[in-house]
């Protein structure tokens, strides 16, 4: 059996900024090779710069990323890429639209082998309040909002400080449980969006010269309940936005442990790897002293 | 030099209201050369008469404004519908009145198959006429537990699959999540697939491959050969891709020798910017060819009623569900609108729920503001909820309309009871409302979704009786005569093509109708029951007998 390949489901409606995030995360994948997947009209629009080459439909881009559309038919896309040689290390699925995040993760789990790694839903800060008012789109924008593990305050730059404390208000009601990233042309830190990638032989992890975030690595012990100490790294007030390692269960055998927001997963580790867990967080909000509390006690 | 033809018929229903009922007509180089007696005709100088219809009554050949040429290559899978439904080859299925029913003809097909291993689709089955009761892999497993095998609904949004579908789709697994694929007390999906994306990943082991909606080169024969039966000499194909592969073929197919109808395919708008689609049709539209007429787009607003994936306003569905989707949402219609009109490409808006037809008048009447464009006959398809105010303003903004009236037939008591409600059910496709307001109208079968055939579709308008033989919306009906105008020239204009085709009058071409019985004196409600010999097409001669 081969490792399930995480895919992380990028939302929002026109406009917001989604196009210009995936861009950024290509731009910035820090050794990872990324397969994008986009549904939206028109062309790839992938900054030119990065495109290295172009072969029936599918955009090889510079540090090992591909990009490519899959129109109609998602699964038969995704297992293009399963079969790609060596397979991608990260799925991103830019949707359309008026698409709605948790339809396209339900359907995208109906597929062998991925496994969902969060739901980003990119607004614009700017008029994402106003258009969720909107007669036509505003429910399909708040059904969005809705479906976030992490949402993307995109255009952050246009909003004054007192509108911020309303937005950030108003996003906690319609998407709750979500952590709000805000940001400017999408330049957020990969990590965040995607997970933390450990160096590789070190186990600590990559660079990365975001100043909104801070990492922490702890070691868990011998064996516990992975399942529940996921879920209060995920629900718990740890300042947690990703976490992601490997541990070991009371019966020894190794688990993959990641969590997106207020979400966690725990499935079984299908190759070999050290212990150790990564967890990110805003900068200063990273509650390491309780983090490595809860680790210690449960495992 | 040219040769002329003069045929006499029992009657000839012109559309013309200058003569609206003559016993000859002229032919010449696949065109009329004139309507009207024998006398009048005679002065064009030397002619042959025929009288091989002089038993028959003439119409001018029905157009269908709004059908998929898929039907052609539907029928290649094992028909399993309720109705009596005719094949290409002019053969009756008869309707199937119980699940038992379904299973002993897929059951017969599986007999016929030599290949264990080929898949077995079927389609057109709605469980919906057997008392909405459920059809669950266990059903389809009685035909074969060995060989996969999908059965499409005539919906064409829910499919039914055996275990071994599931299986070979890797579904068959307890923990499945997912609300378009319902579990049974095992945990295990029961074999229901409702929508794309639960349908997709099995559909190609079932034989419904990814690209569904396209015709293939024998589909399109097929699909004129059913256009012949129907009475019909032109049919839109109102959502294909057109890929450079299937536009060549398309040219290929209509330009033999032969070939029935003209076909007026119009590119989808999805997975293309507007920028890009309207420059591509531009290119297109100078390609067409006498049978096959390029440079048109079709837009789709939004899902459909009865899947619940409409656009309704306030107060929604009857049922309480949530609002449908969008499928192509106003910032992007309103680019597509402003782009045709400015580059004289006209454009058909696929809007159900009557959100969606707002969306579309309201996105229009700006671009119409920015880009005045006389005559540019935007039409919206379907708009079967659209109330008296909508009308009128499509009316005001020189809109068309083209009615799903076969729908109101096949599903309107689901609407009465489930989705929409008595109230809205009754207005539906407002045939009445909209020839009121000043809207052109045409009216149709959505072929594969229901049938092609306009007569029945014109005998629907008339009546609006439901499958289950209530009348539903009196005030809604149409007369005889306004609902043959609509299935001839009503569908004309809505395609910019009256000028050609829709009435048997001087210069157009030679599409006829050929009629055993005449629609303007049977009962009204054997209207759909007028057999049809065959057609006229551009002059060339072919009945249904000799297909």
């Amino acid at each position: 059996m081969t490792a399930s390949l995480p895919v992380t489901v990028i939302g929002g409606y026109l406009g917001a900024g989604k196009t210009t995030l995936v861009n950024h995360l290509l731009r910035h994948a820090g050794g990872r090779r990324l397969a994008v997947l986009v549904n939206e009209f028109g062309e790839l629009a992938i900054d030119e710069d990065l495109i290295e080459a172009e072969d029936d439909g599918l955009i090889s881009i510079a540090g090992g990323c591909i990009c490519c559309s899959f129109g109609n038919d998602l699964i038969g896309a995704l297992n293009d890429l399963t079969a790609m040689s060596p397979p991608p290390d990260h799925i991103v699925i830019e949707s359309s639209g008026v698409a709605i995040p948790g339809a396209i993760v339900s359907a995208m789990l109906l597929a062998e082998s991925f496994r969902s790694d969060g739901v980003v839903v990119v607004v614009d800060a700017e008029t994402v309040q106003r258009n969720a008012r909107d007669d036509y789109i505003g429910d399909t924008i708040t059904r969005q909002l809705a479906d976030a593990e992490i949402v993307l305050a995109n255009k952050i730059d246009l909003v004054g400080e007192s509108d911020r404390e309303a937005l950030m208000a108003w996003l906690a009601q319609v998407a709750p449980g979500a952590i709000v990233i805000a940001a400017t042309r999408g330049e957020v830190a990969p990590d965040a969006l995607l997970g933390v990638v450990p160096r590789p032989g070190t186990g600590s992890p990559s660079d990365h010269s975001d100043q909104l975030f801070e990492s922490m690595v702890v070691m868990p012990g011998s064996g516990g309940d992975i399942a529940v100490l996921a879920e209060r790294l995920a629900t718990g007030a740890y300042g947690v936005i990703r976490a992601k390692g490997y541990a070991r269960g009371a019966d020894g055998k190794l688990r993959l442990l990641h969590t997106v927001g207020q979400r966690w997963d725990v499935v079984p580790a299908t190759d070999n790897h050290e212990t150790g867990i990564i967890c990110l967080g805003f900068r200063g909000s990273l509650n390491r002293s309780a983090i490595a509390g809860v680790v210690s006690d449960l495992t | 030099m040219s040769t002329t033809t003069i045929y006499s018929a029992r009657k000839i229903l012109t559309m013309n209201p200058n003569q609206r009922e003559v016993s000859h007509v002229a032919v010449r180089d696949g065109r009329i050369l004139g309507a009207g007696a024998l006398s009048d005709l005679d002065g064009w100088g030397d002619y042959t008469l025929d009288d091989r219809f002089a038993d028959k009554v003439l119409m001018p050949g029905l157009i269908e404004g709004h059908a998929h040429t898929m039907e052609g290559t539907l029928w290649r899978n094992v028909y399993v519908g309720w109705f009596d439904r005719m094949d290409p080859d002019g053969k009756i299925w008869p309707g199937l009145k119980s699940i038992d029913a379904v299973v002993e003809r897929l059951s017969e097909e599986d007999a016929r198959l030599t290949d264990p291993d080929a898949p077995l689709p079927g389609w057109s089955l709605d469980p919906i006429y057997m008392g909405n009761q459920r059809v669950t892999r266990h059903d389809l497993d009685r035909v074969s537990t060995t060989r996969p095998i999908g059965v499409l609904h005539a919906s064409g949004h829910i499919m039914n699959v055996n275990t071994r579908a599931l299986e070979l789709a890797g579904l068959l697994k307890p923990g499945v999540n997912h609300q378009g694929i319902p579990l049974g007390d095992d945990g295990l999906p029961m074999g229901e697939l409702y929508g794309p994306d639960a349908m997709t990943p099995v559909g190609a082991h079932v034989g419904f491959d990814r690209a569904l909606t396209d015709c293939d080169e024998r589909g399109l024969i097929d699909y004129a050969k059913l256009c012949v039966r129907a009475g019909v000499t032109t049919s839109t194909d109102l959502a294909a891709r057109l890929t450079d592969d299937s536009v060549a073929m398309m040219l290929d197919v209509t330009g033999r020798d032969g070939f029935p109808a003209r076909i007026v395919p119009l590119r989808v708008f999805f997975g293309i910017s507007a920028e890009e689609i309207v420059d591509y049709v531009v290119k297109l539209r100078d390609r067409s060819t006498e049978l096959l007429r390029l440079g048109r787009i079709k837009a789709v607003a939004d899902g459909s009623i009865q899947g619940f994936s409409a656009r309704m306003r306030w107060p929604g569905y009857y049922n309480g569900a949530p609002n449908g989707l969008w499928y192509t949402p106003p910032d992007q219609m309103s680019e597509l609108y402003n782009r045709a009109l400015a580059a004289g490409v006209q454009v058909h808006t696929h809007t159900n729920g009557d959100q969606a037809t707002q969306m579309a008048l309201d996105m229009l009447e700006p671009a119409l503001k920015a880009h005045p464009s006389p005559d540019h006959r935007f039409t919206l398809q379907h708009c079967q909820l659209a109330d008296a105010a909508q009308f009128r303003k499509m009316a005001s903004l020189g809109m068309c309309v083209n009615l799903f009236a076969n729908h109101h037939f096949y599903w309107g008591d689901e609407h009465y009871r489930l989705t929409v409600g008595p109230e809205r059910a009754e207005r539906m496709n407002a045939c009445r409302t909209a020839l009121a307001s000043g809207v052109p109208m045409a009216i149709h079968s959505d072929a594969p979704v229901t049938p092609l055939g306009p007569l029945f579709t014109a005998w629907e308008s008339v009546h609006r009786i439901t499958a289950s033989g209530r009348t539903q919306g009196e005030g809604e009906k149409i007369s005889v005569d306004a609902a043959l105008y609509a299935i001839t020239m009503g569908a004309a204009y809505t395609l910019h093509l009256d000028g050609e085709i829709g009435s048997i009058e001087v210069g157009k071409k030679a599409d006829f109708a050929v009629l055993e019985d005449d629609p303007t004196t049977v009962d009204p409600m054997a209207l759909k029951d007028v057999r049809v010999w065959g057609t006229v097409q551009n002059g060339r001669i072919f009945a249904a007998a000799d297909l």
